[in-house]
């Protein structure tokens, strides 16, 4: 049974967030008996309730809510107000997420040693490595049931896939496969195997896939110590005179302001909301906001380098097919500076269906040029970029003059493509297109990046206070019992989809803080 | 896409999705057809017509009927019913759009024979507000109208009918 707390119980960890981080941060101290309420900004959509329609599934599930944008990404001129597309719903964007699973390499922990000096480029290396990580990876991977790992076999590949393979293989890549995917391949963890429904993004109607919201928040209410609120937007934290956290003020479903006390929180609203619930905390103690004495909050917002190629071919592809994102190539993924660019990027498949094609094609774009794409919208065949960006102080998430309808300031988030990211991402347009060439394309498009799936570093990890805004485990350098546990704490981005790092530092950061919970410390 | 608009525009898709069947624009640009004539109308006859003419001109499909683009028109003209503005936003700019049809030697946009005419009057005012709202209103009016969607060789929907593992995820034989 889900516990329901009284708004006056101190005892408890109060999450801000369900997603990946939270939503396995929650149920994992829950496990360990610790009292746990999660406050979910989003309402409760179950797997029965999620709808095979772009249009209609992102009205149910995508955070809407208005959010400013400025530099000089193209996101910014084509979706001012709609930077990021991700998830207001009990599960976060895990609800979303296509489900790709991959380990960071071991110079990604360490970009300032294996880069060097960047210009423009405000690398560090985080405070852990990855033999520190890899048992974490482990259990992740085994609670997910990610594909290719523990003995558990790869999805079948689909239309998409082939075509992908098929040129890869031409132009002489070796590491491609169907992913190290968290949808189950066979049936697991009382959830099917997939059925190839096609609509991972739009929440996965078979159970199949991995999120918070099926394969973690049921086992942690069982428990009877975790409640997810739903539908309850938190404005701010408060503190004490010593500077300890001592609960959240939400609004609740009506709107009215409730307040939460906690002995510990933890903030995993995604890497746009984290940084702004942190500045809107501020108060005559913290000035500049809540553990914000680095001036870091907010700041190296990630994006990830992404790009999409889409080829048109002589014969049907029917891309949108089956799972959407079964498919890898990761012999780009490695540093290699000789390319022109450090870090390195994934080719994984994707597909877009006909209304979203229209939308994210190339927005704007218009004339016969581009209805001839979409009149071959069948022969098309489709893969993504997703590549390790540059962090940069000036690209960050602010508190705008706008307030939304609780009085809270809207945020601004400002991104500057770095030269390193045009770089690679020239690199992989040319490579993509090759791919496809390599098998007969009549066609290749260069798809400008999608608004932000994988936001990421606004509270960067860091050895030291001044570098950062959280140490190794995700506290807060300034607030011995404020956490963060979701993407917002990665020093640098790594080439990889970032949900198996969020999730194996949450249950890392759950282990931590049960640990000093149990030693009077927290 | 911002969604503000969106969830406007999808009530009017639904909306406007019904009643058109009988609608046929005719070669002089007058649209006729019972049902068409019984609706309630912002636009003038001649300023609906031409923007049906542009939306095509913006994203033209030989295979998709003039209905198809009406119905997305339609949005917009329902909207006008409401505001005074979008009203005139689209009356002067059809308006601009004949005048500059008149330049080419043309009597109007709509009856401009050559397409490439017409595309370059629309690229002339690619920036202008009225284009923007009657080119954007299309990426959501036009490609998300169900019914056009097999014409395009998408499936849409496959939960209900198992998803597609036993329909033909995999059935590519050509490469």
């Amino acid at each position: 049974m889900a516990a329901p707390y009284d708004l006056n119980d101190d005892g408890v960890v109060v999450i801000v967030g369900s997603g990946a981080g939270g939503g396995t941060l929650g149920t994992q101290l829950a496990l360990k008996g610790i009292d746990t309420v999660i406050l979910e900004a989003g309402a409760r959509h179950e797997t029965w309730d999620f709808i095979n329609d772009e249009w209609d599934s992102f009205s149910q599930l995508a955070w809407k809510d208005k959010r400013r944008t400025s530099g000089d990404w193209r996101v910014s001129k084509d979706f001012p107000n709609l930077p990021a597309w991700i998830v207001k719903s009990v599960g976060g964007s895990t609800v979303h997420w296509a489900g790709a699973s991959l380990r960071f390499q071991e110079h990604e922990f360490k970009t300032k040693t294996h880069y060097g000096d960047v210009a423009g480029a405000s690398l560090m290396d985080w405070p852990i490595d990855l033999t520190e990580m890899e048992p974490w990876y482990a259990k992740a991977e085994g609670r997910m049931g990610v594909t290719r790992t523990n003995g558990l076999p790869g999805l079948p590949g689909n239309n998409n896939f082939k075509v992908m393979e098929a040129g890869a293989k031409k132009i002489g890549y070796k590491e491609v496969h169907t992913g190290r995917m968290a949808i189950n391949s066979v049936p697991r963890d009382d959830r099917s195997s997939c059925l190839q429904i096609g609509f991972c993004f739009q929440g996965c109607k078979s159970g199949a896939k991995w999120s918070t919201l099926v394969a973690e928040i049921p086992k942690g209410e069982a428990t009877g110590k975790l409640e997810v609120r739903p539908e309850c937007m938190v404005l701010r934290i408060e503190h004490d005179a010593a500077g300890k956290v001592t609960g959240v003020v939400y609004a609740d479903k009506e709107g009215r302001e409730q307040r939460q006390k906690a002995r510990i929180v933890a903030v995993a609203g995604n890497s746009i909301e984290s940084p702004r619930l942190l500045l809107n905390s501020h108060s005559s103690k913290f000035p500049d906001g809540l553990a914000n004495s680095s001036g870091q909050v907010g700041r190296n917002y990630m994006r990830h380098t992404t790009g999409s190629v889409y080829g048109i071919f002589e014969k049907p592809v029917h891309m949108y097919r089956g799972t959407t994102m079964a498919g890898i190539i990761r012999d780009e993924a490695r540093h290699d500076p000789g390319r022109g660019f450090v870090g390195g990027y994934e080719f994984e498949t994707l597909s877009l269906g006909l209304p979203f094609m229209a939308a994210f094609l190339d927005p704007g774009k218009w004339g016969r040029d581009f209805s001839s794409a979409m009149d071959n919208y069948r022969n098309m065949a489709g893969m993504w970029i997703v590549g390790e960006d540059m962090p940069r102080a000036e690209n960050r998430v602010t508190l705008s003059d706008e307030t939304d309808e609780h009085g809270m300031p809207i945020p601004d988030v400002h991104f500057d493509d770095h030269e390193n990211d045009t770089a690679m991402r020239k690199h992989a347009y040319g490579q993509g297109k090759a791919i496809y060439d390599a098998v007969g394309a009549v066609r290749v498009i260069e798809t400008p990046p999608y608004p932000s799936t994988h936001n990421l570093g606004t509270n960067r990890m860091s050895e030291k206070p001044e570098d950062g805004v959280v140490n190794r485990f995700g506290q807060a350098h300034d607030v011995a019992n404020l956490f963060v546990s979701d993407g917002s704490q990665f020093t640098t981005g790594a080439a990889e989809n970032p949900t198996l790092t969020i999730v194996a530092l949450a249950l890392r950061q759950a282990d931590h803080i049960a640990g000093r919970m149990s030693r009077g410390e927290l | 896409m911002r969604q503000s608009t969106l969830a406007t525009d999808r009530r009017g898709f639904l909306k406007a999705g019904a009643g058109l069947l009988a609608m046929t624009i005719m070669p002089s640009g007058l649209v006729v057809g019972d049902a068409w004539a019984q609706m309630p109308r912002s636009t003038k006859p001649e300023t609906f017509a031409a923007l049906v003419q542009m939306s095509r001109d913006c994203y033209p499909h030989d295979a998709l009927k003039d209905a198809s683009y009406a119905k997305a028109v339609e949005i917009l003209d329902e909207a006008a019913r409401s505001s005074e503005a979008d009203l005139a936003l689209l009356e002067d700019g059809v308006a601009k759009l004949n005048k500059a049809a008149g330049d080419k030697g043309g009597s109007d946009y709509a009856s401009l024979a050559n397409e490439a005419d017409r595309a370059a009057i629309l690229e002339a005012m690619a920036e202008d507000p009225f284009f923007q709202k009657v080119r954007s209103n299309l990426v959501v009016g036009l490609y998300n109208q169900k019914d056009l969607w097999p014409v395009f060789g998408y499936e849409g929907a496959s939960a209900d009918q198992g998803g597609y593992i036993d329909r033909g995820f995999n059935d590519l034989d050509w490469v």
